[in-house]
C-alpha cells in the first residue's frame, strides 16, 4: 500500500479511537472534578453559563507540581466516590450486592439449564425436533412490551413481587439464544466421542456430563459470561418487576439516582456511571476473547 | 446412526417447554385475551371487543408514537449499518492499534444501557455539555440537544451509533469469511480498490448484512430505556417512543387492556417489517451457498 492511504487509514483510525474513548475520558474526567457549576438549563439564556469555560480532561485543582496534583486527584476520587457510595437518596452498596445476586444467579442457572435444552436438540434425535427448535428460536420475536404486563401479573399473583426472584426465575429455563449458542458448539463436537461413550456403557445423561460438558468449556464460560453482562444491564425488567427501592440493581438505582438530583451534581452523577460500568469493563478486559468470539459466532456461516 | 424416542428429547428439553409455558405462551395467550378487554388492575377485566384498537384509531398520542418509532428505527438502523461497515472494514486494515480501537468500539455496548444513557446526558448538556464546549471552540454555539423539539430524536439517532460494536464484529466475522483468492483474482484482472469492494466484498457479506439489518429493525422498534432516561418522552412528544407509551398506560395509567391491545399491534408492525426485510433479502442478497459451496 502507497504511504499517502497508509496514512489516511491511520488518520481514520485516530479519528475513531477518540470518538469512542472521549466520551468515558469525558465521563471519568467530571468525576474526578470538584464541583461542577452549572447553571440550570431552564434559567435564562446563555449569559448564565460561564462559556469561557473550554474542554478540559483534567481537572483543575489548584496544585502546584504533577505529584501534588496527583495526590489532589486521589483525594477527590475519594471525596466524590465517596460521597456517592455513601448517599442518602440512593444505597449503592446495597444495589452493588442485588446486581451481583442476580448477575450470579441469572447466569448460573441460565447455563445450567440451556445446557441440559441444547443437548437435547444436539445430540439427542426425535421426530419433530427440527420445529420445536424454530419455537425456541421464534421465542425472540415476541416483543417485551406484550409479556412484561401479563408476566408482572401472574407474578404478582403467585406473591412473587417484592423480591429479586422476578429478574432470575426465568433463567432457570433456559433462554433461546444461550440454546442456540450451545447446540451449535455441541453439534461440532466429534461424534466419535460419544460412541466410545456409549460403547463404555454411559446412556445419554453420561455422555452429557462425562463427554459434552468437560469438552464445552469456552462455550459454557461464553454462555454465562453473556448472561452476566445482561443480567447485571438489564433495565426494563427491574423497573417492571421491582417495586421497593431496596431491591433495585444498579442499573436501575442510577436511574433513580440521576432523576432524582435531576442533573445538578454532574461529578456525583457521573462518579456513580462510573461505578456502574467499571465491573462491567473489567470482566470484559479479563474475558475480552470469549466475548469477541461468541458474539462473532452470531454471524451467518453456512 | 441410533434414534431415541421423543420421550428423551422431550425430557432434555423440558425446562424449556416449562419456562416456555409459564414465562411466553401463557403471557402470550393472557396478553391477546387483556388486549379485548377492559382492565384497571382493580376490578376483573371486562370484555369490549375490539373497542381497544378502535380508541387507537382515534388516539394522537398513538400515531405520534408509531411515527417517531418508525423514524427512529429507520433512521438508526440506516446510520448504524453504515457506521458498522465502515468500521468493520477500517479496523480489518492491518494497522498497528487496531486491536485496541476494535475493544475500545465494543466497550459502549457491554455497559448497562442507563449508564450509556446519563453519560451522553452530560454530554449533550446544553451549557456545560462536552459536545456544544467543543462547538463553542469553533465558534459555534449549539443548540440545547435534548430540550430542542427539534433536535430530540436525532440526538438520540445519533448517539445510538455510539453502541455498534456487536454488529461490527459480526460483520467483521463475515469479512474473514470472504475467500482471499476471490479478491486476489479481482485485482489480477485489474479492479481497483473501490471496485473490489463494491463487486466483490460487498456481495460477499450481503447475507450477514441482511441478518444485522433484521436484528437492528427488531431492536430499533423495541426502544425504550434510551428515551425514558434521556428525555422522557418529550420534548412536546417529540421522543415518545411506542414501548415506552405501552409501559406508560400498562404501569402508570393502570390501564392494562389498552397496554395489551398497543402491545400487539407493535408485535404484528414488528413481524410485518421483518417479514419484508426477509423477502428484500430473498431477492437481494447474493447467495453465497450456490456458488461457494
Amino acid at each position: 500500500m502507497r504511504w499517502s492511504a497508509r496514512t489516511v487509514l491511520y488518520v481514520l483510525l485516530a479519528v475513531v479511537a477518540c470518538a469512542w474513548a472521549t466520551p468515558f475520558l469525558w465521563m471519568v474526567s467530571t468525576s474526578l472534578t470538584p464541583d461542577v457549576p452549572v447553571a440550570n438549563s431552564a434559567s435564562d439564556g446563555a449569559g448564565s453559563a460561564d462559556l469561557s469555560r473550554g474542554v478540559e480532561f483534567l481537572p483543575d485543582l489548584g496544585a502546584d507540581g504533577p505529584l501534588d496534583y496527583a495526590a489532589r486527584l486521589a483525594d477527590q476520587a475519594r471525596t466524590n466516590y465517596g460521597a456517592v457510595l455513601a448517599s442518602d437518596s440512593a444505597d449503592f452498596p446495597r444495589y452493588y450486592r442485588n446486581s451481583l445476586v442476580v448477575a450470579f444467579l441469572s447466569a448460573g442457572l441460565m447455563t445450567l439449564s440451556s445446557a441440559v435444552v441444547a443437548y437435547g436438540f444436539a445430540r439427542v434425535t426425535w421426530r419433530g425436533r427440527d420445529a420445536a427448535f424454530a419455537v425456541v428460536l421464534g421465542t425472540m420475536m415476541v416483543p417485551f412490551t406484550v409479556l412484561m404486563a401479563p408476566q408482572y401479573l401472574l407474578f404478582e399473583r403467585l406473591g412473587l413481587i417484592g423480591g429479586l426472584l422476578p429478574l432470575w426465575l426465568p433463567s432457570a429455563f433456559g433462554g433461546a439464544f444461550s440454546i442456540f449458542l450451545l447446540r451449535q458448539f455441541f453439534l461440532g463436537l466429534p461424534r466419535a466421542l460419544d460412541e466410545a461413550a456409549l460403547v463404555d456403557g454411559c446412556g445419554h445423561l453420561g455422555i452429557f456430563a462425562r463427554v459434552i460438558l468437560p469438552n464445552s468449556v469456552p462455550a459454557l464460560a461464553a454462555v454465562f459470561l453473556l448472561q452476566f453482562v445482561a443480567a447485571w444491564n438489564d433495565f426494563v425488567g427491574p423497573l417492571v418487576f421491582l417495586n421497593h427501592q431496596e431491591d433495585y440493581t444498579l442499573a436501575l438505582g442510577l436511574q433513580m439516582y440521576q432523576s432524582q438530583n435531576s442533573g445538578t451534581q454532574w461529578n456525583l452523577l457521573m462518579a456513580a456511571v462510573i461505578l456502574t460500568i467499571l465491573p462491567v469493563l473489567l470482566v470484559f478486559a479479563l474475558f475480552q476473547r470469549a466475548f469477541t468470539e461468541s458474539v462473532t459466532t452470531r454471524g451467518v456461516k453456512g | 446412526m441410533r434414534r431415541d424416542g421423543a420421550r428423551v428429547g422431550l425430557l432434555f428439553t423440558a425446562p424449556f417447554w416449562i419456562g416456555f409455558a409459564l414465562f411466553t405462551a401463557v403471557p402470550v395467550g393472557l396478553s391477546l385475551y387483556y388486549g379485548t378487554t377492559d382492565y384497571d388492575l382493580v376490578e376483573a377485566p371486562l370484555p369490549i371487543g375490539l373497542a381497544n384498537f378502535g380508541e387507537m384509531a382515534g388516539d394522537a398520542v398513538f400515531w405520534t408514537a408509531l411515527r417517531n418509532t418508525l423514524v427512529f428505527a429507520a433512521c438508526s438502523v440506516a446510520l448504524n449499518t453504515v457506521v458498522a461497515l465502515a468500521l468493520a472494514l477500517l479496523l480489518e486494515q492491518r494497522l498497528r492499534g487496531r486491536e485496541f480501537v476494535r475493544a475500545l468500539v465494543f466497550a459502549p455496548t457491554l455497559v448497562p444501557i442507563s449508564a450509556v444513557a446519563v453519560g451522553w446526558l452530560w454530554l449533550f448538556h446544553r451549557d456545560e455539555g462536552l459536545i456544544n464546549a467543543g462547538l463553542r471552540i469553533v465558534g459555534v454555539q449549539g443548540p440545547d440537544w435534548l430540550g430542542d423539539a427539534r433536535w430530540a430524536l436525532w440526538s438520540l439517532v445519533g448517539m445510538s451509533a455510539w453502541v455498534v460494536g456487536a454488529q461490527v464484529l459480526v460483520y467483521t466475522a463475515a469479512l474473514r469469511d470472504v475467500p482471499r483468492s476471490l479478491v486476489e483474482a479481482a485485482a489480477i484482472d485489474g479492479a481497483n480498490a473501490r471496485q473490489r469492494l463494491l463487486r466483490v466484498v460487498l456481495p460477499q457479506i450481503s447475507p450477514a448484512v441482511a441478518f444485522n439489518v433484521l436484528v437492528s429493525i427488531i431492536w430499533a422498534l423495541q426502544v425504550f430505556a434510551l428515551p425514558l432516561i434521556m428525555t422522557r418522552g418529550g420534548p412536546q412528544n417529540t421522543t415518545l417512543v411506542y414501548s415506552m407509551y405501552v409501559w406508560q398506560n400498562a404501569f402508570q395509567y393502570g390501564r392494562m387492556g389498552y397496554a395489551s391491545a398497543l402491545a400487539w399491534v407493535q408485535f404484528a408492525v414488528t413481524c410485518a417489517l421483518t417479514a419484508a426485510a426477509v423477502a428484500l433479502a430473498r431477492k437481494r442478497v447474493y447467495a453465497r451457498g450456490a456458488t461457494a459451496r
